[in-house]
């Protein structure tokens, strides 16, 4: 009764009675109810967010610039999940193991809606117009379907399990579920790593149980040799057989073990909205929803209120993205808060954010969720968003380095959400002291230092030659100097250097004296908007009394904000950073002639020039260029190690760590036993020259800015020409050579 | 009218304070040259009577309102019947808190002149001439005070105190107690001293001393790793107490402690006039502060402009060597 | 309880303040004015207190350089009210007369309970505000305060005295106080907020009355500090200016 031998195919359902049959149908009835359910509620959660209108990133456009600043384009989005590409990222092999998931399940879903589509669809459709049911399920459209999904099945079934032996053996921070910050209350997060094992494990499982009934099927059906398409079914069905379950005993036990698959099934896809599962989902919609500019420029306040307070001040990018994480912990490993014990990891801050919404929004999953004894944090939907539900030290620790969004596999923006937390922080004036003391200096000095804005251009004084005021005659480019750059102690004689090596080169450059104000960038990332808008005008105002053709500025952070978020006020002049300027001096003409330097150095670069801006290449060109040698750090470009200043943090306590981010990283450094830490920031000069001593490095390791390099080959080469040799242009020939 | 120097003892308990002695000594100076006396008011505690041989009168004010603690409307009436007995020609007071509460009034009262943060006075005529210190320390302002009366508050540490405390026995005259101390609305409570903890910063020989200079609360490990090294305590100006970054008994000033060590390292320190007055009297001062213009290398012995950062670890190096 | 908390420009004095050509001010044309710090310390206070027991606060200054900023952030951090005594000669007014016309002002408010201002200011150099005003409208009042609780309707006040030991006293009635310090550091005044208080608040104008000056120091001329030049500059490097500092040290048998 089984068996059609001149038809390759096989029945639907397994020798199930009608009664059976019905069942089946109002389960699964039932089960995509449910989805479609839960689904639902989750996509009006994500509808209820707020929606943005009206703001739009209007930047430069430098090589490699648009893949960040830039929303991908749908086709773009739709290549980055078909091929894990943002899951491969420095761990190729996690990478591996989820594509092959990814892949497998996709092809077993498409299994079962061509099944549904030949029974469920075509089947009735014929049955109804032609009076007699029809199926394309057989001949060599069953024995195609059976291999390429036996291949599908095996390439879930492998990764799903690698995916769970990582996820049970492997010692990674990442997924160890150890928060940053520990509640006073305490807090467990076994049902988060139970959610994960119902997840991966229930996934394979099924798969299991789904290759042991096509076992049991072509056991009971004795074998047709066109079954052997089927090969894994059929390999399994041999095995039963030597296990001695005969055919008729196959028969028996296959209903049975086919209504656990099928529950099983029908179980997980009505779990899938109230889970770890969701992500299936979630996680490609927000990476195609995702604006990495968001992090660059970072977007207004809500409309009614400064900063996040509650759940209607969420937009909906910002809901998904929150549903998207699937607490993978690449930022947590990445992020240099977490790093050196500061309570703040961004994979808590989102899944806090996360589980927060959800009980909102009375919307919980049904694992995934911490457990608050006190009913503290994400539990307390009553309390401050910032302060209670988000620890104040939580969001003041971040550095703003950009570590977290630029690893999320699923495209999440975390610094953002930690802005719009603190500007509310702000607007009710809860901060940090040595904070509000900087910012009261910005507001009345226009400078962190606290000194007199008239005292900006005073290091010029000591220069040999005269800097030009870009407010009283033209210049070519006008030099926007910051705050570390013009006042600190150190950094004047950087400055100094810089304006000696443009002096030299003899390019057109002038500064805006006293009227320059502190550009904001790192203001605007403390959360406070208001002072940053009141620096951009009084900026733009500096700007609209001079005439120059292009700004450059030493400063990422500066160069940051006036490259990004300045144009939005009106700045249309293209800004570059003096690295650019250096390469181009040492590749284009002849203004300036250089030695090489026999130099071992290795190269930090900076959050806000390097993952901000995508330039990677210009500082290394120069470092290069000059003849020194370059060792890499482990950590280096897109994967560079913040030296904790960012954000704010600079004007910040930073006592309560267990070490400071740039100690963290000049032990890095050290370890690779090279004569120079080449610096392409103000704030990392200052920033690493302490983590020089206090890590105990001195003499063993310098803090060089690019620029002093770079004048120490000048330098070099006019002692050498003074003595009449011309090692120079010999210097130049191998450079181009590069 | 006389020619009467009225000096205005600021003590509430405890010892008399160094600061009465200095300002009987320049008192006795410009009696001199006005051809007057030197009066000291004791308003109050009336103990240790006989420490003012420096002075020719003792006006006592007593009342049952002086034992239950400090009022400055209390001492207000007190002191302005003092000076309504005496009439005298200078009315001098400290820059403390007795100083800068009562000064204003005082000399408001009397229609009298007044010239507030004085380092230096003189007599020019029948006129008295004050040197004031103004903005922080950064000006000095010479004024004239004109009238039958005038009123000066003088800096701690101006003036030298052994000259207020030679030999002599003044004439005690007891001022009645005003009738509006039976009626005051601002009442007297309680003196609190401050709260014993384990450091005592005025009975160190040696001071390591940390200012707003340096920055932020971590960078004070740096400093107490040096202050441990030296085993003395770590001690501070107002801004680092302000900020919570040491607590209150460590402060060095007019507000905190004043302290004599035998030297006193001075890292960050600007040098405040209330900075100054508390430490000044050290017998050795070296300071570190990057700006060549503060104050503190005013008094200083030795000093550096280098940054504290790279000094720091160079003297503790050189300790541990 | 109403609190009126009088509030006044100076010199940012991280300015280098130089002397006008007239030699008894300084050159008032080139320096930024910012609020004195002790003013902010006393509105923290009663911005404390009115968040305890509820009440209003008023700020009131004279109409010098850029005090609109410290009213409007004022009204920003939580005053109810600020008020501007205009039609003073600009320049270094005496304390005397910033207080007869203070008193003049809180004559004409009338109901208020306290009025707190800051201990002292860069340049008061005829007096601290707070006694010359309670002089001159016959109101108790205490300097150096480091703290104000409201006790029922009365205030009590601490009142450091030196060396760390605190007085304590309780004003019944009218008090006008000189607060060193208040119970917290003084809060930040966000920028948006300040300028919502820009559109939403209207400073109120008071017209200075004439008033006759009492006596006061004549400056006869102002002039930087002779630098003593007292301190003997240690020269050279870290290392060299380290082994010199423990040196000193050593030759005063302070360290082995």
């Amino acid at each position: 009764m089984w068996i059609d031998a001149v038809v390759e195919t096989r029945k639907i359902f397994g020798g199930e009675t009608s009664l059976e049959k019905l069942i089946f149908y109002v389960l699964a009835f039932v089960t995509l109810l449910v989805f479609f359910t839960g689904l639902i509620r989750r996509i009006k959660k994500y509808r209820s967010g707020r929606k943005l209108t009206g703001w739009n990133f209007r930047g430069g456009k430098a090589k490699g610039i648009e893949e960040v600043t830039e929303p991908p384009s749908h086709v773009r989005s739709l290549v980055d999940v078909a091929t894990n590409k943002t899951i491969a990222r420095r761990k190729p092999s996690v990478g591996m193991a989820h594509l092959l998931m990814f892949w497998g399940f996709i092809g077993l879903f498409l299994a079962t809606t061509i099944l549904s589509l030949d029974y469920d669809v075509y089947g009735n459709i014929t049955r109804i117009f032609f009076g007699k049911e029809r199926s394309f399920f057989k001949g060599w459209f069953y024995l195609t379907y059976n291999f390429i999904f036996n291949m599908a099945g095996v390439a879930a079934l492998l990764g799903a399990a690698l995916l769970y032996m990582r996820r049970i053996f492997s010692k990674e921070k990442e997924l160890d579920y150890e928060r940053a910050y520990k509640p006073e209350g305490g807090y467990k997060r076994v049902k988060m790593a139970l959610g994960d094992h119902v997840f991966v494990g229930g996934l394979l499982l099924i798969i299991v149980t789904g290759f042991l009934i096509q076992g049991l099927r072509i056991d009971g059906s004795n074998f047709p040799s066109f079954e052997k398409w089927t090969f894994v079914g059929y390999l399994i069905g041999e095995t039963w057989k030597a296990v001695g379950v005969s055919p008729a005993l196959a028969r028996e036990i296959h209903p049975t073990l086919w209504w656990i698959h099928v529950l099983m099934a029908l179980a997980f896809v009505a779990y899938i909205p109230f889970s770890k599962a969701l992500h299936i989902l979630s996680s490609p919609a927000n990476l195609a929803l995702r604006n990495p500019a968001t992090t660059r420029v970072l977007p207004p306040s809500p409309p009614d209120h400064i900063g996040y307070r509650e759940l209607r001040d969420f937009t909906e990018k910002d809901l998904v993205g929150l549903d998207a994480c699937t607490k993978c912990g690449r930022c947590h490993g990445v992020c240099p808060a977490r790093t050196v014990g500061a309570p703040l990891s961004p994979r808590d801050l989102i899944l806090d954010l996360r589980q927060w919404v959800d009980r909102s929004t009375k919307n919980p999953m049904i694992l995934d969720w911490e457990e608050r004894p006190d009913g503290s944090g994400p539990h307390n939907t009553e309390g401050r968003l910032a302060g209670d539900v988000i620890w104040e030290r939580t969001l003041w620790s971040c550095t703003t380095c950009m570590a977290c969004v630029e690893i999320c596999p699923v495209g999440i923006e975390h610094v953002p959400l930690i802005v719009q937390l603190r500007r509310s922080l702000v607007d009710e004036g809860v901060m940090d002291p040595t904070l509000q003391s900087a910012l009261q200096n910005i507001a009345s000095q226009g400078n962190s230092f606290g000194k007199s804005a008239r005292m900006r251009a005073r290091w010029v004084k000591s220069l040999d030659f005269p800097v030009p005021d870009a407010r009283k005659e033209h210049v070519e480019y006008l030099w926007f100097l910051g705050d570390f750059a013009s006042f600190d102690e150190r950094l004047v004689e950087i400055s100094r250097t810089f304006a000696k090596v443009l002096n030299a080169a003899g390019i057109s450059f002038g500064i805006l004296y006293e009227a320059e104000r502190n550009a904001g960038n790192d203001v605007r990332r403390a959360g406070e908007e208001g002072l940053f808008e009141m620096l951009v005008e009084e900026n733009m105002k500096a700007f609209s009394s001079a005439s120059f053709d292009k700004i450059i500025t030493t400063d990422p952070h500066s160069f940051n904000t006036l490259r990004n978020e300045y144009p939005a006020f009106g700045l249309s002049a293209p800004v570059m950073h003096y690295s650019e300027l250096l390469a181009q001096l040492l590749y284009q003409g002849d203004k300036v002639s250089l030695s090489k330097l026999t130099k071992q150095v290795t190269y930090h670069d900076p959050c806000y020039l390097g993952r901000y801006n995508r330039i990677f290449d210009a500082p290394r060109a120069v470092i290069s260029g000059l003849g020194c040698d370059l060792v890499e750090m482990p950590r280096h470009r897109d994967n560079s190690f913040c030296c904790g200043a960012g954000g704010g943090r600079i004007w910040m306590d930073d006592s309560f760590l267990n070490e400071r981010p740039s100690e963290n990283r000049m032990r890095e450094a050290a370890s690779l036993g090279v004569d120079y830490f080449v610096v392409a920031c103000p704030k990392d000069y200052a920033m690493f020259s302490d983590a020089v001593k206090t890590t105990g490095n001195e003499g063993k390791i310098a803090v060089v800015d690019i620029v002093e390099l770079f004048y120490e080959a000048m330098m070099a080469d006019q002692l050498v020409a003074v003595s009449g040799s011309s090692l120079s242009s010999e210097a130049f020939e191998s450079q181009e050579g590069q | 009218m006389s020619n009467e120097v009225l000096v205005i003892n600021e003590r509430v308990q405890g010892e008399i304070p160094d600061l009465t002695f200095e300002l009987i000594g320049k008192g006795r100076e410009l009696a001199q040259a006005l051809g007057g006396s030197v009066s000291v008011a004791m308003i109050g505690d009336l103990s240790s009577l006989d420490a003012f041989g420096g002075a020719d009168k003792v006006y006592t004010v007593e009342h049952p309102v002086f034992g239950s603690g400090y009022s400055a409307q209390a001492w207000e009436e007190a002191v302005a019947e003092v000076v309504a007995v005496a009439r005298p020609k200078v009315v001098l007071f400290g820059t403390g808190t007795i100083g800068i509460d009562l000064a204003g009034s005082i000399a408001y009262r009397e229609k009298a002149p007044l010239a507030s943060y004085v380092v230096d006075l003189k007599v020019e005529g029948s006129d008295v001439v004050a040197v004031s210190q103004l903005y922080g320390g950064k000006l000095l302002a010479e004024s004239l005070l004109e009238g039958e009366t005038v009123v000066a508050t003088v800096i701690a540490g101006s003036f030298p105190s052994e000259a207020g405390r030679s030999g002599g026995s003044p004439e005690v005259v007891s001022v009645a107690a005003p009738k509006s101390l039976d009626s005051l609305t601002l009442r007297p409570v309680a003196v609190k001293e401050p709260e014993k903890s384990g450091v005592d910063i005025t009975a160190a020989d040696l001071l390591v001393s940390v200012g707003r200079g340096v920055g932020s609360q971590a960078n004070i490990e740096m400093l107490q790793e040096l202050a441990d090294a030296l085993k003395v305590p770590l001690s501070a100006s107002r801004p680092v107490i302000d900020q919570g970054w040491l607590p209150k008994p460590h402060q060095v000033g007019k507000s905190g402690k004043k302290v004599k060590p035998k030297v006193y390292l001075a890292f960050g320190i600007s040098g405040a006039p209330e900075h100054l007055e508390g430490m000044r009297s050290s017998e050795l001062i070296i300071a570190c502060n990057t700006d060549p213009k503060a104050p503190i290398f005013e008094v200083a012995h030795y000093g550096t402009t280098l940054d504290l950062f790279d000094l720091v670890p160079e003297i503790l190096e050189k300790l541990e060597a | 309880m109403k609190i009126v908390v009088g509030m006044r420009q100076l010199a940012d004095l991280v300015e280098e303040l130089e002397v006008a050509d007239s030699g008894v001010d300084i050159d008032r044309d080139f320096v930024k004015f910012v609020s004195n710090e002790w003013d902010e310390a006393a509105l923290e206070e009663a911005l404390l207190i009115k968040e305890q027991v509820g009440g209003e606060v008023v700020v009131v200054a004279l109409d010098e350089p850029d005090v609109d900023q410290t009213l409007y952030s004022a009204i920003a951090k939580g005053a109810d009210r600020a008020v501007k005594i205009v039609g003073v000669e600009e320049g270094w007014t005496p304390t005397r007369l910033r207080a007869q016309l203070l008193a003049k002002y809180l004559e004409s408010e009338g109901d208020w309970d306290a009025f707190f201002t800051g201990v002292q200011a860069a340049d008061d150099l005829d007096g601290q505000l707070a006694g010359l005003i309670g002089a001159s409208l016959g109101v108790a009042h205490a300097a150096v305060v480091s703290k104000a609780e409201p006790e029922g309707p009365a205030l009590r006040i601490t009142q450091e005295l030196g060396g760390g030991t605190l007085a304590e006293s309780v004003a019944e009635g009218k008090v006008v106080l000189g607060v060193q310090a208040g119970r917290q550091a003084p809060r930040y005044a966000p920028i948006t907020r300040i300028r919502q208080a820009m559109s939403s608040t209207t400073i109120e104008s008071f017209e200075a009355p004439e008033v006759e000056l009492g006596p006061g120091p004549k400056v006869r001329k102002l002039y930087p500090p002779e630098s003593k030049g007292q301190a003997t500059m240690l020269e050279g490097d870290p290392v060299e200016v380290a082994e010199k500092i423990v040196e000193i040290i050593r030759t005063k048998g302070l360290v082995r």
